[in-house]
C-alpha cells in the first residue's frame, strides 16, 4: 500500500465525512442550527449580559438606586453636551436626584426575575394539567377547555389591571414590592395557553405507533407520559416559553408604566419611564434610557425565540 | 355550520357570567371604599356610611352580585360612583371615540401590512424583504408605549408639529392612530409573508404556471386567494390587540375613549364603570373570535368546524 499524500481538497472531504459520521441527536441538530443563527446568538449574548447585570447589580451599580441627592437632580448624561451634567452621574440623575445608571442596572434584576419566575410557574402548571387533559380526557379536559374559553375572552391586560388594582394594597400585594402579585397574576392568565398546546400535542402523539408499541410491551403509564410523550411534545413548548419570558417582562413594564405595577421606590424600567414622563418635555433622558433598555432586551428575547423556533421546527415559519 | 354557530353563541352566556363573577369578586376584594379617596380631606364616617347605603355597597357581596346581574340583564349598570351620571351614558360617550381610533388603526395597519407582506414574499431575500422583516420584528417587539414616547419626542417635543395630548381634529389623531396600528401591522406583515411563501410552493401554483397563465393571474387568483385565508383569521387577535393597546395609548395621549375611562375607573374604584367596561370588552372579543372562526370555515371548506 502506497501512502498517497492527500490534497487539501481530499482532506476537507475527509473532515466533512468525519463531521457527518459523528452522531447527532435531534436536539443536537437543533442546537447546531440555533448556534448558526446570528440573530439568535446576538440575542443570547444580550440576555447573558443582562443576566450578569441582574445578578451582580449590587457590585456593578455605582450608587444605591434609591439614594436621593436633590441638590443634583435632573442632571443630563455626561455626553449630552448641556451644562447640566455632573461627572458623578454618567447617565445623569432623575427628578429626585437618583443615579440613573444605577437604577437601570437594578431594573435589569427585576426584569429578569419577572421574566423567568412566572415562566417557570406557567411551565409547571401548564405542562402538568395539559398532559393530564390530553392523556386522560374526561372531566379534566372539559374543565380545562371551559376555563380556556373564559381566559381567552378576558384580554390579558384587562385582567392584569383588575388584579393589580384590586390586590395591590392588600397583604399579598405588599410582598417583595408587588413582585409576588405580578408572578401570580401572570401565571394565572398564561398557563392556559401552554396547557392547551401540550394537550393538543399529547392528543395526537398518543395515537402514534411508538406509544402503542410502548404500551404493548407493558411500559407503565407514567413512564409513557414522561419518557415518550413529554419529550416529543417539548419542541413547541420551548418556543412558547421563550416568548413567554419577554411577554412577562412587557406586562410588568406596561403595568408599572400605568402606575399599577411594581411599587416605587423599587426601580424597574417601567417605573422609571412612568416617573420620568412628568419631566419629559424638559429632559427626555430619564424616559429614553429605560425605554432603550426595555427595547433591547425585548428584541434579544424575540431573536432568541425566533431562532429557537426555526431550529426546533424548520417547517414552522411565521 | 348553523349548529356550530349557535353552540358558540350560546357559550357566550356562561363565559360572560364568569367574567362578571371574577371581575366582581376582584374589585370587591380591593381594600378601601370608593369614597375614602381624598386622604387630606377625609369624608365623615356618617357620610361614607350613607353613600355606601345609597349605592348598596353595605349589603352582603353575594346580594350585591345578584342585584348587579339582574340589572345588567336589562342593560342597567347603575350610576358611576365618581361622576354623578349613568354608566351607560359615560360609556356611550367614550365608545365612539375608541371605536373610531380602533377602526382607523385597523385600516392603517392593513394598508401597511398586506402590501408589505405580499411584496416581501414575492421578492424573498431581497432588500425589501429584509426591510419588512425588520419592520415586523421591531414593530412587534418594542412596547407600544416606548414607540409612543419616541414619536411624541420627535414630533411633539422636538419638531413641535403635532400636539401631545387631546382629541378633536386630525392633528390629534395622527400619533395615537399610528402607534396603535404599528403592533397589529407588524404582526399581520409576518403572517401575510409566511402565508404567501407557503402558498407559492403549492402544487396548484406550479400547475397554474405550467399551463401558461400570466404571472399576475397566478399571483392574484391562485397564490393570494389562498394565502389570505390565514390572514383573515388574524383580524380576531388583532382586534384584541387593538383593545388592550387602547388602554395605554388613550391614557398616554389623553384620548377621551373607554380605554382611558377604564384605567381611570380602576384607579378610582368606580365599581359600576369597571364592571360595565370589562363586560363590554369581553363580549366584543368573544364576538370577534366567533366571527373569525365562522368566516374561516366559510373561506376554507377544508376546515371542519364540528370539533
Amino acid at each position: 500500500m502506497a501512502t498517497v499524500a492527500t490534497t487539501a481538497a481530499q482532506q476537507r472531504a475527509i473532515d466533512a465525512n468525519v463531521l457527518l459520521r459523528k452522531q447527532r441527536s435531534l436536539w443536537g441538530d437543533a442546537l447546531y442550527r440555533l448556534f448558526r443563527n446570528k440573530a439568535a446568538m446576538v440575542g443570547i449574548a444580550i440576555i447573558i449580559l443582562a443576566g450578569i447585570l441582574a445578578i451582580f447589580a449590587p457590585l456593578i451599580a455605582p450608587y444605591d438606586p434609591t439614594l436621593q441627592n436633590t441638590k443634583l437632580n435632573n442632571m443630563d448624561p455626561v455626553f449630552a453636551g448641556t451644562p447640566y451634567t455632573n461627572p458623578h452621574y454618567f447617565l445623569g440623575s432623575d427628578e429626585l436626584g437618583r443615579d440613573i445608571l444605577s437604577r437601570l442596572i437594578w431594573s435589569a434584576r427585576v426584569s429578569m426575575v419577572v421574566g423567568f419566575v412566572p415562566t417557570a410557574l406557567i411551565f409547571v402548571i401548564g405542562a402538568s394539567l395539559g398532559m393530564l387533559a390530553g392523556f386522560y380526557g374526561g372531566w379534566v379536559d372539559n374543565l380545562l377547555m371551559r376555563f380556556t374559553d373564559i381566559v381567552y375572552a378576558f384580554p390579558d391586560l384587562l385582567f392584569l389591571i383588575i388584579i393589580m388594582a384590586a390586590l395591590r394594597n392588600t397583604g399579598i400585594g405588599e410582598v417583595l414590592g408587588g413582585l409576588l402579585l405580578i408572578f401570580v397574576a401572570l401565571a394565572v392568565i398564561s398557563w392556559v395557553g401552554l396547557a392547551r398546546l401540550i394537550r393538543g400535542q399529547v392528543l395526537s402523539l398518543k395515537e402514534k405507533e411508538f406509544v402503542e408499541a410502548a404500551r404493548a410491551i407493558g411500559v407503565p403509564t407514567r413512564r409513557i407520559m414522561f419518557r415518550h410523550l413529554f419529550p416529543n411534545a417539548l419542541a413547541p413548548v420551548i418556543v412558547t416559553l421563550a416568548f413567554a419570558v419577554p411577554g412577562a417582562m412587557l406586562a410588568e413594564a406596561t403595568l408599572s408604566f400605568l402606575g399599577i405595577g411594581i411599587k416605587p421606590p423599587t426601580p424597574t424600567w417601567g417605573v422609571m419611564i412612568n416617573e420620568g414622563f412628568t419631566v419629559f418635555s424638559q429632559s427626555p433622558w430619564p424616559v429614553m434610557l429605560p425605554a432603550a433598555c426595555i427595547s433591547v432586551v425585548m428584541l434579544a428575547f424575540t431573536f432568541l425565540g425566533d431562532g429557537l423556533r426555526d431550529a426546533l421546527d424548520p417547517r414552522m415559519k411565521i | 355550520m348553523l349548529q356550530y354557530t349557535i353552540r358558540r353563541l350560546l357559550l357566550i352566556i356562561p363565559t360572560m357570567f364568569f367574567v362578571a363573577l371574577i371581575t366582581f369578586g376582584l374589585t370587591r376584594a380591593a381594600p378601601g371604599s370608593p369614597f375614602d379617596r381624598n386622604e387630606n380631606r377625609p369624608l365623615p364616617q356618617a357620610t361614607i356610611d350613607r353613600l355606601n347605603r345609597l349605592y348598596g355597597i353595605d349589603r352582603p357581596v353575594t346580594e350585591q352580585f345578584a342585584l348587579f346581574l339582574g340589572n345588567a340583564l336589562r342593560f342597567d349598570f347603575g350610576s358611576s360612583l365618581v361622576k354623578d351620571r349613568q354608566v351607560t351614558d359615560i360609556i356611550g360617550q367614550g365608545l365612539p371615540v375608541t371605536a373610531q381610533l380602533g377602526v382607523q388603526a385597523l385600516i392603517l395597519s392593513l394598508a401597511i401590512s398586506l402590501p408589505l407582506g405580499v411584496i416581501s414574499a414575492l421578492k424573498q431575500n431581497s432588500m425589501v424583504d429584509y426591510g419588512s422583516l425588520f419592520f415586523a420584528t421591531v414593530g412587534y417587539t418594542i412596547p407600544p408605549f416606548v414607540i409612543a414616547i419616541v414619536l411624541i419626542f420627535i414630533f411633539a417635543v422636538d419638531l413641535r408639529l403635532l400636539p401631545i395630548v387631546g382629541w378633536g381634529d386630525i392633528k390629534h389623531m395622527i400619533l395615537p392612530t399610528v402607534v396603535l396600528a404599528l403592533g397589529p401591522a407588524a404582526f399581520i406583515t409576518r403572517i401575510t409573508r409566511a402565508s404567501m411563501l407557503e402558498a407559492i410552493r403549492q402544487d396548484y401554483v406550479r400547475t397554474a404556471r405550467s399551463k401558461g397563465l400570466r404571472e399576475q393571474v397566478v399571483i392574484v387568483s391562485h397564490v393570494m386567494k389562498n394565502a389570505m385565508i390565514p390572514v383573515a383569521t388574524i383580524i380576531g387577535p388583532a382586534t384584541a390587540g387593538l383593545i388592550t393597546g387602547s388602554f395605554i395609548i388613550e391614557t398616554l395621549f389623553s384620548v377621551p375613549g373607554i380605554g382611558r375611562l377604564y384605567v381611570l375607573s380602576i384607579n378610582q374604584s368606580d365599581y359600576p364603570v369597571i364592571m360595565a367596561t370589562t363586560l363590554l370588552y369581553a363580549f366584543f372579543i368573544m364576538v370577534a373570535n366567533i366571527s373569525v372562526d365562522i368566516v374561516y370555515g366559510i373561506l376554507d371548506p377544508r376546515i371542519k368546524l364540528a370539533h
